[in-house]
């Protein structure tokens, strides 16, 4: 894939979008061009910054916790072959539910604020990056282990010095979609019961039908969740090259 | 050696049996949870009085749309695309990161445009089944064995006949797999987007039990959509083991 | 060609004239010559197998005459239409490659075309049955492509070839994939259709044993690009089978192909490792 090829994608929706603000008009939509100035009046806004702040803090601990958690979970069930077996079809089923029906549950045991907000942006990660940790484990071709035996080495070291680098890229595949699935638990969270935060931003401008807010806030989000995203894809595809 | 089956089984009822203990014991106080045995009993009163059967209806209803859309759509989307090769791999980047995007996010957007009605939840779960679709429609395509295609040429077959009875048929599995996604994600969309800001459905009577601490109803709400779309998931994924299975290739 | 022996020599199914293909140039690399010149004419009702080194193009050379791929230079005429980009009525293809379809049944697999060409149900059933029964595949009706072996997967493609009764029928390397033995017995069953259908058969193979054994004449390849560098009559009769392996003939008929052979694939492998 050409360097060019991203871009003419990114110019692509950027015209589509335009077309589409000359299609509907003021009513429903603001220009690109609007959309991104009010973006950057937001970002030297002095009251915008501390939204930014709560909402990064909130999710940058959901995501170590869902990380910490799922690689250990993932990583202890895909080291025995029964356990997999069993909790296999446990965690494909708490993946699949709506997780946002337990956010109440949380809000009872935690009451609103913070640690609310990170419980539940955790709960949206741990169960890909268990998943995904499981079967990196899982998968391990035995002709390692074997080796690691051929050559003396001793558990911990085939641990550290083999199998690590054997399931890491499977693991780092089930991190990136666990920080994408965290970051959506976050907001999520902020945008039902928060006072702080750019979900509750973005819902209280959404009760003042502020356009301009709502879809300033809206690029703002898309924009830093797709470029760590490539980031983290291009890390991806490097490890699985290696394999 | 136990069957995985049952010790998930008996795993499960170990923390249901738990969780009814620590609740009957005040460990957990009632204003946090209820015991499961409670949960069911109140599901089962709301079941039989019909309470909330528009509001059940409605949601079904609304994931139901939103999965044929994403299918109807997805499948055409991804036929067409993977016989475009180039401009395909333009929009590549996109199917990589398109569930990077907080979609939810768009929500709000939706609202101010289309009003609080069924339609911006409608939207949410068919932007997110839709892409799962497209990507699956893509793979299976992808797969088709390049001897299917020269056979279906002496067979003097043609694009179109040639798509419907031997590439789609053949792709027919992974389309599936596509569906199964479809409905996770519809509900998934449906239901969240009830939650945030909604005026029926079930999302919307958890959110409003919830916000007058009404534990039973909420709690046995919360227990319908659990066991409805697990159950429902569930199902399609075995039916997916199997389908896959008959085929070798 | 002995008119008794190969065919109607009168009648000239297939002909081609000045065959070649050649790949464009990749970046930096230059033309790959892939095909030809080729001279070729099919007499009706024959039965020709193509041998050649791995590369020569033998499988390009049965595109081409299908309508698969279009010639760089040359023509081919089939039933005195010329070939052109299309695959022409009455051309039946089998390949190496299972092109059983997975998701059909034995029965539907074998139907398809005749269900394709609109035919009545009853008429499908009544031809594809005797085609499932002509391939021994009656017991497995029912079954899935999937449950099948190989031979049996190869059998249910020629079974679905052959009920169209198409009147040339080319077949790239069909039995590739198989064992030996199940290989000799797909011979006999090749033999016993050719007969029966009475069309004309291009079989490419790279089984010289398979060649010599079953083919009215043996066009021999040589290494990339592929020219005949000698077409071998065997003289066989019309009711042969896989027992013709005892004729005094056959072995030096085999023998002779070889010693064609043997340099040109020598050369093929060079080539392969990266001697020019």
């Amino acid at each position: 894939m050409k360097a060019r090829d991203p871009v003419l994608l990114i110019l692509i929706l950027v015209a589509a979008w335009q077309v589409l603000y000359l299609a509907v008009g003021d009513v429903a939509l603001r220009s690109p061009a609007r959309t991104v100035q009010t973006m950057a009046a937001m970002l030297g806004d002095a009251r915008f910054l501390p939204h930014v702040w709560e909402t990064l803090l909130a999710f940058a601990q959901a995501f170590a916790i869902a990380v910490a958690v799922g690689l250990l979970v993932g990583v202890s069930i895909g080291a025995s072959r029964l356990a997999g077996e069993v909790a296999e079809p446990i965690l494909v089923a708490l993946y699949s539910i709506p997780k946002v029906t337990l956010y109440p549950i949380i809000l009872l045991i935690f009451g609103i604020g913070m640690p609310a907000k990170v419980a539940f942006g955790a709960i949206h990660g741990i169960v890909p990056i268990a998943i995904f940790a499981m079967n990196a484990i899982r998968n391990i071709n035995p002709i390692y282990l074997k080796t690691g035996r051929v050559l003396r080495l001793s558990p911990a070291e085939t641990a550290s010095k083999i199998l690590i680098r054997a399931a890491l890229p499977e693991i780092v595949t089930g991190i990136r979609v666990g920080f994408a699935l965290t970051l959506i638990g976050t907001l999520l969270g902020e945008m039902f019961g928060a006072q702080r935060g750019l979900g509750y931003l973005l819902m209280q401008a959404m009760s003042l039908h502020n356009m301009e807010t709502i879809m300033a806030l809206t690029l703002l989000l898309v924009l830093f969740a797709a470029s760590v995203s490539a980031v983290l894809l291009a890390l991806d595809r490097q490890l699985h090259q290696r394999v | 050696m136990k069957s995985p089956g049952l010790l998930r089984a008996g795993l499960i009822l170990l923390a249901v049996g738990a969780l009814e203990v620590l609740c009957r014991t005040g460990i957990i106080p009632s204003l946090t949870a209820i015991p499961p045995s409670a949960m069911v009993a109140s599901l089962v009163e709301i079941l039989r009085s019909g309470r909330f059967a528009a509001d059940i209806v409605a949601t079904l209803r609304n994931v139901s749309i939103s999965i044929a859309a994403a299918m109807l759509v997805g499948v055409l989307i991804g036929t067409t695309l993977q016989s475009l090769p180039a401009t395909r791999r333009i929009f590549d980047p996109l199917f990589a990161t398109y569930y990077a995007i907080p979609l939810y996010a768009f929500y709000p957007l939706l609202i101010v445009i289309f009003g609080l009605g069924d339609l911006p939840q409608v939207a949410i779960g068919f932007l997110l089944a839709v892409m799962a679709v497209i990507i699956n429609t893509l793979n299976g395509l992808d797969r088709v064995p390049k001897v299917l295609l020269k056979a279906a040429r002496v067979h003097r077959l043609g694009p179109v006949k040639t798509a419907l009875k031997v590439r789609l048929p053949f792709a027919a599995p992974y389309i599936f797999t596509g569906f199964k996604l479809a409905v996770a994600y519809s509900f998934i969309g449906v239901i969240g987007a009830e939650f945030i800001t909604s005026n029926r459905g079930i999302g919307y009577e958890i959110s409003f039990a919830y916000n007058n601490f009404d534990n039973p109803v909420m709690y046995a709400l919360i227990l319908f959509v659990l066991v409805v779309v697990t159950t429902i998931n569930m199902s399609l994924y075995v039916w997916e083991k199997r389908l896959l299975a008959r085929r070798l290739r | 060609m002995t008119a008794d022996r190969a065919g109607d020599a009168s009648q000239v199914h297939v002909s081609l004239r000045n065959i070649t293909r050649v790949y464009p140039a990749q970046a930096g690399q230059p033309d790959v010559h892939a095909l030809g010149p080729i001279d070729l004419d099919l007499t009706k009702g024959e039965f020709f197998a193509v041998v050649g080194p791995s590369g020569c193009g033998k499988s390009t050379l049965l595109d081409v005459i299908a309508g698969l791929a279009r010639p760089s230079a040359g023509e081919g005429v089939f039933e005195g239409r010329r070939i052109d980009g299309d695959v022409p009525d009455g051309i039946g293809a089998v390949f190496q490659d299972d092109a059983s379809f997975p998701w059909l049944t034995v029965f539907d697999n074998i139907a398809f075309g005749l269900r394709h060409a609109g035919h009545g149900e009853a008429e499908v059933r009544a031809q594809a049955t005797y085609a499932l029964e002509f391939m021994g595949l009656k017991d497995f009706a029912r079954a899935y492509p999937a449950q099948l072996s190989g031979g049996m997967r190869q059998r249910v493609c020629i079974a679905r070839t052959l009920v169209l009764k198409p009147r040339l029928i080319l077949l790239d390397e069909p039995f590739g994939a198989l064992d030996q033995q199940t290989r000799l017995l797909m011979g006999d069953e090749l033999l016993r259709l050719w007969r029966e259908t009475r069309a004309t058969i291009l079989l490419i193979t790279h089984a010289l044993d398979e060649a010599t054994m079953l083919a009215d004449r043996v066009g021999v390849m040589s290494a990339r690009p592929g020219r005949f560098l000698e077409i071998v009559t065997t003289h066989w009769p019309r009711d042969r089978d896989s027992t013709i392996v005892s004729n005094e003939a056959f072995g030096r008929l085999t023998s002779r192909i070889w010693a064609l052979l043997r340099g040109e694939s020598l050369r093929a492998l060079g080539r392969e490792q990266g001697v020019a």
